[in-house]
Parts: structure tokens; sequence; C-alpha cells
């Protein structure tokens, strides 16, 4: 009985029970619709297209705050991490970062960038960048210094040095901001939305509550649920064989 | 570091940052012609207003109220299942997996299930928040409880302990560093749920000032309620980090 | 009435086949006789199960077949009482200070106060450690936070004291004063000892007996008694019969230590 068989039981059963209990009345209709249903009324929205340009937007909001947010934020902590002085000053505000509220900031975008997509990507933008920074200092601060000391006497210069020794050695520890961007864009993205907007799944999701519409609420819900946890699920295997590589 | 080093570095943070408040608030006015963030004198100003009057504080104190109730459940749901998982190997497979899962998703999509469940109110505002605190507290349980060094229990084996010493004078206190870590994301992640709550669920609380702020279109309101919510945010955050790294200090490097 | 200590007959250890591996045959049969009060050392190459040995005397680990006898009263996956052991690992709990680390076996004996307060000061003293009773594993070094483990053990006042490979993690020099140590706190408790060690050396200069393992799966490939009075500890190294017995050991000991290298070992 492995782990991974368990969990397929658990999720069965989870399943199961809500099936019954719904179909049984202990759950009410008017809160939830049996599983089976849902997943009928997702499988008849997909194949219908009318989500098409809401599921097209959010996943390249999510999509481009990730990507944007991993490049920025590798590049800015290679550099903190060269400036000492800077990064003194600026830990203390890493690790505080996570505790602020940060869609109180999001009139504050709307009003600038105006209500077009921008303010959601720039919120899972933001959520993700301190995520990979904190990550690549991580990893750079791990590089061993024989490491850097064979570079020295190997004649490397400072550029190579980076590419050819620092990151390398410190790409499964990146890796782990990687995910953690990949997640963070998710939830910023989606997350805006819903507050928000007037596009994305999000949105749909917060429209179809107002309107008491059940039928593609909750399918939409679990569309959106299971292809962050697929998407990071697969992040978090790929992590998880990168770090293995380098078992102490 | 040196206080006087650290002291120094915090002051500049702090003064960085109201630089580019200051600058972002001119900018944007400029840019757009619309106004969307006070500036720092004038949110000072406004929220000495705001603590003044008397009807902030109901307001403060049904957040403070939801949050701790939030809290509480996050912490209790959190330790026994990082417990549950922790205490034996297989368990901890299974489960790892699951919480990882639902720590990484958006979990502002439950919150019209949420709604549905709980209606709008204060139930529904704890729920919020403790359902975002409850994971990180878990796994970091889970963690305390997995990661510890095995030379302790065959310590305490040899000693001749009963099951309840070893858990209350071994496993506990070697427990503590990693699962107040665990405390200190969950008490931010509480907030921020709770916050989130009551921006949809509530009449009352900062969360829903803040939301009938941006209907209003009052600018001052809004950046002074997101200026006293990060400022307690922040502060409540590196109160706990300082006491994390406190118990942190006590551990010896690995070999 | 038995000079027996510790006696084992027919102790093997294999660890079970997981998906992955295959059955393991760690150690043994093993047919040992260890006397009330003696030191003794068992040295071998890597892997061949000593650690495993030391926990089944223990009673951390049960024996796979065979049977451990302490005083007469059979072991098997328990801890009995007048035993003591010191790890490998650094053992002390950093959320204690050195003397509340070495008091805390103490604590659950009923022992009154006093009489706990005079045991860990009269350790303290012993291990040298006095003026860091205060002071957090943190703050001390390897070697210190070792004496530590060790006081801990002492004042519970064992009968049998189990090290293995303690001193394992500290520098040459340190190793041959904590060796001295040892025999002194052998003489003055009068415990019998038994000593993991992969260093010749410290098993020849220390025990008064040597048992020598074969490669995995461990035996017991022959016993060695120092021939010179018991307790000589680091000074016998001018003393040529030194010489003689650590040849002697490492003529035993080479070719198992090859085979364990090469991964060759023994057929189980």
């Amino acid at each position: 009985m492995t782990a991974g068989r368990v969990r397929l039981m658990i999720t069965i059963g989870i399943v199961g029970v809500l099936e019954a209990m719904c179909r049984l009345g202990a759950i009410d209709r008017f809160a939830m619709p049996p599983p089976s249903e849902i997943m009928w009324n997702l499988g008849r929205i997909l194949v219908s297209g009318q989500m098409w340009p809401a599921i097209a937007k959010t996943f390249a909001n999510v999509a481009a705050a990730g990507a944007a947010a991993i490049v920025a934020g590798v590049a800015l902590g290679t550099l903190i991490h060269r400036w000492a002085a800077l990064r003194e000053t600026l830990d203390p505000a890493f690790a505080a970062y996570y505790a602020i509220p940060i869609y109180a900031f999001y009139p504050l975008f709307i009003v600038v960038f105006g209500m077009g997509d921008l303010p959601q990507v720039l919120i899972g933008f933001m959520l993700a960048l301190v995520a990979v920074i904190m990550n690549t200092l991580n990893g750079l601060d791990r590089v061993p210094r024989v490491l850097l000391k064979t570079a020295r006497i190997q004649r490397l210069g400072r550029v190579s040095t980076a590419l050819k020794v620092s990151l390398p050695f410190a790409a499964p520890y990146v890796f782990t901001g990687i995910k953690l961007a990949v997640a963070y864009s998710f939830i910023g993205v989606i997350g805006a939305e819903l507050i928000m907007s007037r596009t994305g799944l999000g949105y749909e999701i917060g429209y179809a509550y107002n309107n008491f519409d059940n039928a593609v609420m909750y399918p939409l819900i679990v569309l959106v649920l299971t292809v962050a946890a697929s998407v990071n699920a697969v992040f978090y295997v790929w992590e998880k064989k990168l770090l293995a590589r380098r078992r102490k | 570091m040196s206080k006087r080093r650290r002291a120094v570095n915090a002051a500049l943070l702090i003064g960085g940052l109201v630089v580019v408040w200051q600058v972002v608030s001119w900018l944007v006015p400029w840019l757009t012609g619309a106004n969307a963030l006070a500036s720092p004198a004038e949110t000072l100003r406004f929220t000495y207003g705001l603590l003044a009057s008397p009807s902030f504080y109901p307001h403060a104190g049904e957040t403070a109220r939801a949050f701790a109730i939030a809290l509480i459940f996050a912490v209790s749901l959190g330790v026994s299942i990082g417990t549950a998982l922790g205490a034996s190997r297989f368990a901890g497979e299974v489960g790892e997996p699951i919480l990882v899962g639902i720590y990484s998703i958006p979990k502002i999509t439950l919150y019209p299930i949420v709604l549905l469940a709980f209606g709008i109110g204060m139930p529904a505002k704890v729920a919020f928040g403790a359902m975002h605190g409850i994971v990180p507290i878990a796994i970091f349980t889970m963690g305390a409880l997995r990661n510890l060094n095995p030379v302790f229990l065959k310590t305490a084996r040899v000693q001749r302990m009963s099951r309840w010493q070893i858990a209350s004078r071994v496993l506990f206190p070697a427990s503590v560093p990693e699962v107040f870590t665990g405390f200190r994301i969950g008490f931010s992640l509480t907030l921020i749920g709770t916050l989130l709550g009551e921006m949809f669920a509530s009449q009352r609380g900062l969360g829903y000032l803040l939301m009938q702020a941006i209907g209003l279109h009052n600018i001052r309101m809004i950046t002074a309620v997101t200026f006293i919510l990060v400022c307690v945010a922040v502060t409540a955050s590196a109160v706990l980090w300082a006491v994390d790294r406190r118990l942190h200090r006590r551990i010896p490097a690995e070999g | 009435m038995s000079a027996s200590h510790v006696k084992l007959r027919g102790v093997t250890r294999v660890f079970a086949a997981t998906g992955a591996t295959a059955a393991v045959n760690a150690l043994g049969p093993i047919d040992l006789d260890i006397e009330r009060g003696e030191f003794f050392a068992i040295i071998g190459p890597s892997g061949c199960g000593k650690s495993t040995l030391m926990e089944i005397v223990a009673g951390l680990l049960s024996p796979s077949a065979g049977s451990v006898m302490l005083e007469g009263t059979l072991v098997d996956g328990e801890v009995v009482d007048g035993v003591g052991v010191v790890f490998q690992e650094d053992a002390t709990f950093p959320w204690l200070n050195a003397r509340d680390n070495i008091a805390f076996g103490l604590l659950q004996t009923g022992l009154p106060r006093a009489e706990i307060e005079a045991r860990v000061d009269h350790a303290l003293h012993l291990m040298g450690l006095a003026g860091f009773a205060d002071a957090f594993p943190v703050q001390l070094s390897g070697g210190m936070r070792q004496r530590v483990c060790i006081a801990r053990t002492l004042v519970q006042r064992p009968r049998l004291i189990l090290l293995d490979e303690p001193f394992g993690a500290l520098d040459q020099q340190t190793r041959l004063l904590m060796g001295d140590e040892l025999v002194r706190l052998w003489r003055e408790t009068g415990a019998t000892i038994l000593l993991i060690t992969h260093s010749l050396d410290e098993a020849a200069m220390l025990a008064t007996r040597i048992g020598v393992m074969s490669a995995r799966p461990g035996r017991m490939l022959d016993i060695v008694s120092t021939p010179w009075e018991p307790g000589r500890g680091s000074t016998i190294i001018s003393d040529p019969r030194f010489g003689a017995v650590t040849a002697q050991l490492w003529q035993l000991l080479r070719e198992e230590s090859l085979r364990s290298m090469t991964g060759s070992g023994h057929r189980p």
C-alpha cells in the first residue's frame, strides 16, 4: 500500500461522501450540487467554449506574472547578492514582505493602470518576485567558498564564475523560488480577478456567485483549483528531483 | 551585526520607502490626472484623526476579535494535524503532498463556497482567516517532528523514560523553534485571510472600512487604513521574527 | 556469582528487505563474554556492524536471533537498569544548559534535589566543566559537548557504560586527552566499559581486551588481551609492547578492511 494509493483512496472517499450527502439532501442543493453534477457541468462548459476567452486570459496573465517575476527575481537576486550593503538594508523588508496584505494596493493600481490586465499581472508579479529573490539569495549564499577559490585558480573572470560556477550550483535552490513564483502568480492573479476585475476566471467565479449560478461557479472553482494544483505539483516533483542530487 | 548598524539599516529602509511613497503620490496625479495615493504627511494627519475618533475603535475591535478567534482555530487545528502527520512516517508521506498542495492553491477561489456555507458575518471571516493559517502551521509542526534528531530519542530511551515523559521533556522542547516558525507564518497569513474576509463578508471591521473607502473613492481613507494595516502587520511580523531568531540561536550548527 | 556482565550468544541482526533493497545481514552470529569491571574495546572495518552490536547490547535494538544477557537478565529491545550510553553524535539538548543537560536523567528518579545537585556538581568537576555549567551547547566546543554527554551518563552511576566512537568528531590531541580521562573515570567508578572505536591505537591504549570484528556481516575474529597493567592510558605509547599489540590488531584487521572497502564482504 503505497502513499500514493492511500491518497487516491482518501480523495475518492471524500468525493464519495460528498456525493452521498448531496444526493441525500444532507447538503442543500442551494449550497452545493453533487460532485458528479459539477463535473458534468464542467464538461459542458468546456465543450461549449463560452469560457475559453476567460480561461485564456487568466492563464496568460498567470504566465506573464510568473515569467516576469522569475527573470526579474533572479537578476535582482544576483545583483543584491553582490552588493552586501544593499542586502543588509533589504533583508528585514524581505522577511516582513509576505505579512503585508497586498490586495490593499489594488485600488492604487487600478487608478494608475486602468481596468485592463495590468493590475492583476502586477499583483501576481509583486507576490512572486520576492520569493524568487529570497531563494536566489539563499542559493548563492550556499555556494561553497572552496568552489569560488577553485574558479579563481582556474582564472575565470567574474561573469564566467557566476555563469559557470555560482548559478549552476545555486540552480536547485533558485528552482525552489521558481516553484513558489508559479504558486504565487496563480494566487495573486486569480485573487485580483475575483476582487476587482472584469475579465478572467476569477471574475467569472465572482459573477456566477453574485447571480446564484452554482452550475457555473462550482465547475469553474474546480477547474481553477485542479489546474493550479497540477501545475504546482509538477514543479514540486521537479524541485524534489533537483534537490535529491544535492543530498548532504 | 551591531545594534547600531541594524538601527541605521532600518532607518535607511523606512526612509527609502517614505521617499518612494512621496514620489509616487506626486507622480500619479501628474501622469493620470487622478488621485490614487495620499502623501505620507496627509496620511499621517488623517490617521491621527482616525485614531482620535471614537467610531474607529468598534471596527478595530471587530477585526481583532475575528483575527484572535481565527488564530486560535488555526493553531489548534494546525498543530493537531501536524502532530498526527509527523508522528508516523507513513502518515507524513501520505499527508505532506496534500498539505503542500493546499498551501499553494489560490484559496481565495474557495471564498464563495465559504460564504455559502457560513453566510455573511463573523463565522465566515473566522473561517477564511483560519483557512489561511492552518496549513503552514501544520506543515511546520509536521516538519519539526520529522526532523527530530534521532539521537534525542535514543538518549531518552536509554534514560528509560515513559512515552509521556519523552513527549513532554524531549519532543516538545526540541520542536519549539520549528513550530514557532510555522506559527509566525501562520499568524501573518491568518491576518491577511481575516482582512480579506472582512472586505466581503462583513459590515464591520477594518477590511470593511477599506472596501467602503474604495467604493466612495475616499483616497485618504484608503491610504490611511492601508497604512494602519501595513504597520500592524509589519510590527507583529518583526516581533515574531525576533523571537524566532532567538529560539533558533540556541541550535548549534550541524557538524 | 558469575563475574560475567555481558553475555552474547549467537546474536545476529538482519535488516529486513524493503521494496528497493534486499535483506541485509548486518551482524553476526556473535558470541561474546565481557567480565564485570573490564574495559572492553571493539574494533572493526566500516560497516561491520559495531554500532548495531552496541545498540543491541544497550537494548535499543532487538537481535534477529540469539540472546543478550546483562548481569543475568535477558535483554530484548528494552533498555534495562544500570546501562549508560554515549553516542557518536552530539546528543546534548540545545534548549538546556550544561548543568540541566547533565541533570536530565536524574530528574525523574525521585532523588532529593540536594543529592541531584551534588552529583551534577561532582560530574561537572570531574569532566572539567565547572566554569561552563551555565553555558548552552551552542556556546561549547564539540569536545566539551561530548564531555557533557559523558557527565550525563555518569551521574546515573551506570554499571555498564557503552560508548560508540565517542571521540570521532574530535581532533587527535583532544582524542588522546579524552581517552586518558575515560580511563581515569573507569578506575574511579569501577564500571564495565564497552568502547566501540575504529582507532587501533585508542583501543590498544585504553582497553584490557580488544575484540576484532570481521567485515560485514561482522563476526568476532579474535580477542586480543593487552599484556600490561590496566589503566596506563596514553603513557603506554612509549612501551614496546604497545607496538606489538597494534601490529597484531592490524594484521587481523587489514584484510577485513580491504574487504569492506572493496565491498566484497563475506557471503552471509
